[in-house]
C-alpha cells in the first residue's frame, strides 16, 4: 500500500438482510486528491460514506485511512484518527449558536476531551479557532445567532464548518449543495474549494457543472460498483459510464 | 416430579400473561415509536372494569366488553393527547405516558378505593382444572378438577396432590388464542399487512392513500384493548388492586427490554423465559448457606449470620427481572432477539 | 460588543448575590416552625432536581430512577452519622452529606456504567429496571436498609463546632442553605465547561457529536456520574435534615416526584429545576393537605404542561419576559383573564366532583351533604352531579375557545419579534 494514498477501500461489501448494496468496491485516494463519486440514484453513494465514516460496518471488506485499518471502528474512533464528513440533510446542533456550534467542533481535536474544569470562555485556543472558522464560511456576523435560526443555505455552510473546523485531513461531503440555487451553489463550491484547500476530499454530488468543475478524479458507482474512476475527461468518455448514465451528462451541456 | 410440571405450568401461564402485556406494548412501540408507559394502567384499567362490568352483566358480557372499553380509552387518548406530542419526540411522549399512568392510577383509586376489590373468577372457573396425584404406591396419575377423597393419606401411603388452578389455564387458553389471531390478523388479512407496511414506512402508506393516523389510533386502540383483555383475566386470576399496574408494569418493561426492542419473537421469549423462571424461583427456599451444607463445607460463626448467605431462592425471586434486565445490557445490549441498532 | 458583556455579567453577579442573600434572610421572614421545615426541605429539593436536570434538560436522558442515587447517599450519610455517634468515625457532621454525594457518585460509577450503554426510550426503561431492582433489594437486606422502621440516627453528635450542634431545625436549615449556595452555583459553572456544552450537543443530535470526535456513551456516563454526586448530596442533607432513612428514599415514588416537579419548574432553563424544587415542597406539604386527590390535580397539570408548555414554569416566564420587555404584554391581558376564567370553571366544576366523588366513598355515613369551598353539595341529588359536571364542560369549552384567540395572538406577536430580530440583524 503506497504511503500516498490517504484513503484506500478494498473489495468492500455491504448488504442489508438479503440485498447487498455496496458489491465489492476497491478505491484507492491519494493525499490531496479530489475526488466525486456520482451516480444514479440508489447507486450506495450514501452507504458508501457511511460504511467509511464508522455509521455502519462493512458485510466484508477493508478500509485502509493513512494506513490504519478503520473498517469496523465506530464514528468517534474513525474521526480522531483524521477524517470527518458532512451529512446531506443537514446535521448540526439546532439549539446551539453558530460560534458554540463550531466550538464544539473543535473541542475533542485540540484535546480538551471531557474536561469540567476549565471554562469555555477561558479556552483562547477553542475560541480563536472557532472565529477562524466562522470567518471562513462567512458568518461571523451572525455569531450569536442561533444555528435553528439560519437561512438553508447559511445551515449548509455550517455544516462544512463543523466538518472542517476539527482539523481532519480527509473530508466526506455528502452532496454539500443538496437544495441550492445556482447562484448559492456557485458561491458555495467555491467556499469548499478555499476550505479544503490541501485535503483530500471525497465528494458525493449530482451536480455535474459542480463535479467538473471541483473534482480532480471521478469515481463512477452503479448498482454498488465503481464502474470507473479516473480524471474528468476520461470518465466522460468512458462508453460503460455513458450507457449507465444515457445521456444526462450531454444535456447539462457538456 | 409434580411439583416440576406444575410449576413449569403455573410459569408458562405467568409468561404467557406477559405476553399477552408485553406483545401489545412491542405493536404500539414497533410502530409509532412510542414507548406506552401506561400500559400497565391499561392493564388494571380492564381489570377494574371487568370487575364492574361483571357484577352487573355477568363473566361473558364483561370478559368482552371491558377490552373494548379499554381499547376506546386507548383510542380517546391516542388521538386527544399523545397525537399532540408526535411532533415533539420521544422524550415528550414518554413523559405524556407516564402523566397518563399517574392520572389512572389516582382515579382508579378515587372511584374504586386504595384497597384491592373482591374480583373473583366465575363459578365454572373456580378450583383446580385438573389435579396431579403422586401416590406412593399408585405412582402418578391424573384427575380432573378436585381430587378430594383421593388425597387422602392413609397406612403407609403417602399421597401428594398438585392441583392446577383453572383460572391459569383460561389464561393460557386465551393468550394462546390471542397470539394466534393476533399472527393470523397480521399476517394473513388486508389490514395486518398494511399494518405491517406501516410499520417501518410510514410515509409511503400515508402516499398510498391509507389513513395512517387512523392506523395509529387502532394499533393503539388495539395494543391497550389486548392489555385490557389480559387485566381482566389477570384481575381474577391474581389480584385486582391499584398497585397491580406498577407491579406487572416495570417486569413488562424488563421483558420488552430483555428480549429486544421492537421484536415480538423476543418479547415471547422474554416472556416465558421471566415467567418461568419466577415463578420456579419462588417456590424454592433453597439459600446458597444450605448449598453450602449441603457440599459438606463447615462455616465459621461470622459467616453463619451472613445475610446474603441466609437469603433463599425466593426472597431473591422479586429481583430476578432485574438481574436479567442488567446481565442482558452487559453480555447482549440489544436484547435476545432484538435487531442491531443502526 | 464589550458593555452588552459588561451589563451581562453585572446582571449575573446581582443574581447571584440576591440569591445568596435570599437565602440567609428568607428564614427571619417565614419564622414559623412548618416554615423552617419547608425552607429546609426545599434547599435539598432544589439540589436533586438540579442534578436531575443535569440529565434531562441538558443532557436529554429521561430516567425513571433518580432516587436510587439521592436515596443511597441519604443511607450512607446515615450510617455514617451513627458511626460518628458512636465514636468510630471521626468526621464533622458539617461534612457528612459529602459521605452522601460519594455515595452517589459510587452507585452512579457501578450502575450508570450499564445504564448509559443505551440512549433515548432504552436508557429510559433501563433505569426504571435499576431503581426496582434497588427498591426490591432494599426489602432483603434489612441490615444495611433498616427494613420496615428504617435506619434512625441523630444529627447531634461528634464534636461541637462554634457552637453549632445542629440541634435546632434553624442550624440545619443555614447548613443546608450553604450546601445549596454552593451547589448550585458549581451546577451553573458545569454548564460553562467542554464536557456541559458537548452534553448539551449530545442531546441535540448524538449522531453528529460522534462525528466530531466524541464518544457519546462517554459523556452521558460522566454526566450521570456527576449527577449521581450532586443527587447524594441532596440526600445525605435529606439524611441530617430528617434524622430517618426509610425505603421509600429509593422508591419509584421519588423518582417519579423528581420527574413531575423538574419538569413543571422547567428543564429547558436553568433556573427552572429550583423553581420546580420548590414547588415540589409546596405541594407535598401544603398541597397535599388541601385535598385528597391532589395527585391527581398534579397529573393533570403536568399533562397539561407536557402537550402545551413543554418549557414548564420556567419556560412560560421567559417567554413572556420576552413579550414584555418588547412592549406587548397589554394586547394579550384580555385573553389572559380569560384563560385563568375558564381554568377557574374548569377547577370548580372537576373538583367538586373529585370531591363528592372521595365524599361517597370515605365519609358517606356522615351523610350525603359535603361542605366544599363554602357551598353544601348534596351527594344524594344527581342535579348536584349534573350541574358540577356541565360546570366543568363549560369551563372545558370555554378554555378552548379563549385559548385559540391566545393563541393567534400569541403568534402574531412572535411573529412581530422574529421580524424586528431579523431587522436588527442585517443593519
Amino acid at each position: 500500500m503506497s504511503q500516498a494514498h490517504s484513503l484506500v477501500l478494498t473489495n468492500l461489501r455491504k448488504q442489508f438482510g438479503k440485498t447487498e448494496i455496496i458489491r465489492g468496491v476497491d478505491l484507492a485516494v491519494n493525499a490531496g486528491e479530489r475526488v466525486a463519486i456520482i451516480g444514479p440514484n440508489g447507486a450506495g453513494k450514501s452507504t458508501l460514506f457511511n460504511l467509511i465514516s464508522g455509521r455502519f460496518a462493512p458485510s466484508s471488506g477493508e478500509i485502509h485511512l493513512h494506513g490504519q485499518r478503520i473498517d469496523g471502528l465506530k464514528p468517534f474512533e474513525i474521526n480522531r484518527q483524521g477524517l470527518s464528513r458532512s451529512f446531506q440533510i443537514t446535521n448540526i446542533f439546532p439549539k446551539l449558536s453558530v460560534f458554540e456550534n463550531l466550538r464544539c467542533s473543535v473541542l475533542w481535536s485540540l484535546g480538551h476531551r471531557y474536561s469540567f474544569w476549565s471554562f469555555l470562555s477561558r479556552l483562547k485556543d477553542a475560541n480563536e479557532l472557532a472565529n477562524e472558522w466562522m470567518q471562513r464560511i462567512h458568518l461571523a456576523h451572525k455569531s450569536e445567532v442561533l444555528a435553528m435560526n439560519l437561512t438553508y443555505a447559511e445551515q449548509r455552510a455550517l455544516e462544512i464548518g463543523i466538518t472542517m473546523a476539527g482539523g481532519a485531513d480527509v473530508v466526506l461531503l455528502d452532496e454539500p449543495t443538496a437544495g441550492m440555487s445556482k447562484s448559492e451553489t456557485e458561491r458555495f463550491i467555491e467556499l469548499i474549494k478555499t476550505v479544503t484547500r490541501g485535503k483530500t476530499l471525497l465528494t458525493v454530488e449530482h451536480d455535474m457543472g459542480v463535479v467538473f468543475g471541483l473534482a480532480d478524479k471521478i469515481a463512477v458507482l452503479v448498482y454498488g460498483e465503481i464502474i470507473a474512476f479516473d480524471t474528468p475527461d476520461a470518465v466522460r468518455s468512458n462508453p460503460r459510464v455513458q450507457e449507465a448514465y444515457l445521456g444526462s451528462m450531454e444535456e447539462q451541456g457538456h | 416430579m409434580e411439583f416440576f410440571v406444575i410449576s413449569m405450568l403455573n410459569g408458562l401461564s405467568y409468561g404467557l400473561l406477559l405476553f399477552m402485556l408485553s406483545s401489545g406494548l412491542t405493536l404500539i412501540f414497533s410502530m409509532m415509536g412510542v414507548l406506552n408507559f401506561a400500559h400497565a394502567s391499561f392493564y388494571m384499567l380492564g381489570a377494574y372494569f371487568g370487575y364492574t362490568l361483571s357484577g352487573v352483566l355477568g363473566f361473558w358480557p364483561a370478559l368482552v366488553l371491558a377490552p373494548v372499553l379499554t381499547g376506546a380509552a386507548g383510542a380517546v387518548f391516542e388521538s386527544q393527547v399523545l397525537r399532540k406530542v408526535h411532533k415533539m419526540g420521544h422524550v415528550s411522549e414518554l413523559l405524556v405516558t407516564f402523566g397518563l399512568s399517574y392520572i389512572v392510577l389516582e382515579l382508579v383509586q378515587l372511584i374504586w378505593g386504595r384497597v384491592a376489590v373482591e374480583f373473583n373468577p366465575p363459578a365454572f372457573l373456580q378450583g383446580p382444572m385438573f389435579t396431579l396425584i403422586n401416590h406412593s404406591q399408585q405412582g402418578l396419575s391424573l384427575v380432573s378438577g378436585e381430587a378430594g377423597a383421593l388425597c387422602q393419606a392413609a397406612e403407609g401411603v403417602r399421597v401428594v396432590c398438585s392441583p392446577f388452578p383453572a383460572t391459569r389455564g383460561f389464561v393460557m387458553l386465551t393468550a394462546m388464542l390471542m397470539v394466534v389471531s393476533l399472527w393470523w390478523v397480521l399476517t394473513k388479512t388486508r389490514a395486518g399487512l398494511i399494518i405491517q407496511a406501516a410499520l417501518t414506512h410510514p410515509q409511503t402508506v400515508e402516499t398510498l392513500g391509507h389513513n395512517v393516523p387512523r392506523i395509529f389510533m387502532l394499533v393503539f386502540a388495539m395494543g391497550t384493548g389486548l392489555a385490557g383483555l389480559a387485566g381482566v383475566i389477570g384481575g381474577f386470576t391474581f389480584i385486582t388492586e391499584p398497585a397491580m399496574a406498577a407491579t406487572v408494569g416495570s417486569v413488562v418493561f424488563v421483558v420488552v427490554v430483555v428480549g429486544g426492542m421492537g421484536s415480538l419473537s423476543g418479547a415471547f421469549l422474554a416472556s416465558l423465559l421471566i415467567g418461568i423462571v419466577q415463578t420456579f424461583a419462588v417456590a424454592v427456599d433453597y439459600s446458597l448457606m444450605q448449598l453450602l451444607a449441603d457440599a459438606g463445607l463447615v462455616l465459621s460463626a461470622h459467616w453463619q449470620d451472613n445475610t446474603m448467605l441466609k437469603l433463599s431462592v425466593s426472597q431473591v425471586a422479586p429481583i430476578l427481572p432485574y438481574l436479567f434486565l442488567v446481565l442482558i445490557l452487559i453480555f447482549r445490549p440489544r436484547g435476545l432477539l432484538g435487531k442491531r441498532e443502526t | 460588543m464589550p458593555n452588552n458583556q459588561a451589563n451581562n455579567d453585572t446582571l449575573k453577579l446581582t443574581l447571584w448575590l440576591g440569591f445568596a442573600l435570599v437565602l440567609m434572610v428568607v428564614p427571619w421572614v417565614f419564622t414559623s416552625n412548618l416554615s423552617m421545615t419547608m425552607l429546609s426541605q426545599m434547599g435539598i429539593a432544589i439540589i436533586a432536581c438540579l442534578s436531575y436536570n443535569l440529565l434531562l434538560g441538558q443532557g436529554g436522558m429521561l430516567s425513571f430512577g433518580h432516587a436510587v442515587y439521592s436515596g443511597m447517599g441519604s443511607y450512607l450519610t446515615i450510617h455514617a452519622l451513627n458511626a460518628v455517634s458512636q465514636g468510630n468515625l471521626h468526621l464533622p457532621v458539617t461534612l457528612l452529606p459529602l459521605i452522601g454525594g460519594l455515595a452517589g457518585m459510587a452507585f452512579a460509577v457501578l450502575l450508570g456504567f450499564v445504564t448509559t450503554r443505551k440512549s433515548g426510550t432504552a436508557f429510559s426503561m433501563i433505569t426504571l429496571g435499576m431503581a426496582e431492582l434497588v427498591f426490591a433489594m432494599s426489602l432483603m437486606f434489612s441490615e444495611f436498609f433498616g427494613g420496615e422502621a428504617g435506619v434512625s440516627g441523630n444529627r447531634v453528635a461528634g464534636e461541637v463546632f462554634l457552637g453549632i450542634n445542629y440541634g435546632p431545625q434553624r442550624q440545619v436549615y443555614y447548613l443546608i442553605a450553604a450546601y445549596t449556595f454552593v451547589c448550585v452555583a458549581l451546577l451553573y459553572a458545569l454548564t460553562q465547561t467542554p464536557l456541559g456544552r458537548i452534553l448539551n450537543a449530545v442531546r441535540d443530535n448524538p449522531e453528529r457529536v460522534e462525528f466530531i470526535g466524541y464518544n457519546t456513551q462517554q459523556v452521558r456516563y460522566r454526566a450521570f456520574i456527576i449527577a449521581g454526586f450532586f443527587a447524594g448530596i441532596a440526600g445525605g442533607l435529606g439524611a441530617l435534615n430528617f434524622e430517618i432513612v426509610t425505603a421509600e428514599v429509593v422508591g419509584p415514588a421519588r423518582s417519579g416526584a423528581y420527574l413531575l416537579f423538574t419538569f413543571l419548574g422547567g428543564a429547558t432553563f436553568f433556573f427552572g429545576p429550583i423553581l420546580g424544587g420548590i414547588l415540589m415542597v409546596l405541594a407535598f406539604v401544603l398541597l397535599s393537605e388541601l385535598t385528597k386527590a391532589w395527585l391527581l390535580y398534579l397529573g393533570m397539570i403536568f399533562l397539561f404542561m407536557v402537550v402545551y408548555a413543554p418549557g414548564g414554569f420556567a419556560g412560560l416566564i421567559m417567554m413572556n419576559v420576552r413579550v414584555i420587555k418588547a412592549g406587548a404584554f397589554g394586547r394579550l391581558r384580555v385573553t389572559y383573564a380569560g384563560l385563568f376564567a375558564a381554568a377557574l370553571l374548569m377547577l370548580a366544576g372537576a373538583s367538586s366532583l373529585i370531591e363528592m366523588i372521595y365524599h361517597l366513598q370515605l365519609n358517606a355515613a356522615i351523610g350525603p351533604v359535603l361542605n366544599f369551598a363554602g357551598m353544601a353539595l348534596d351527594t344524594s341529588s344527581s342535579s348536584t352531579w349534573i350541574s358540577a359536571a356541565l360546570v366543568l364542560l363549560l369551563g372545558l369549552a370555554f378554555f378552548e375557545w379563549v385559548r385559540r384567540r391566545f393563541v393567534t395572538a400569541w403568534e402574531q406577536i412572535q411573529t412581530e419579534l422574529a421580524q424586528q430580530t431579523a431587522r436588527k440583524e442585517l443593519a
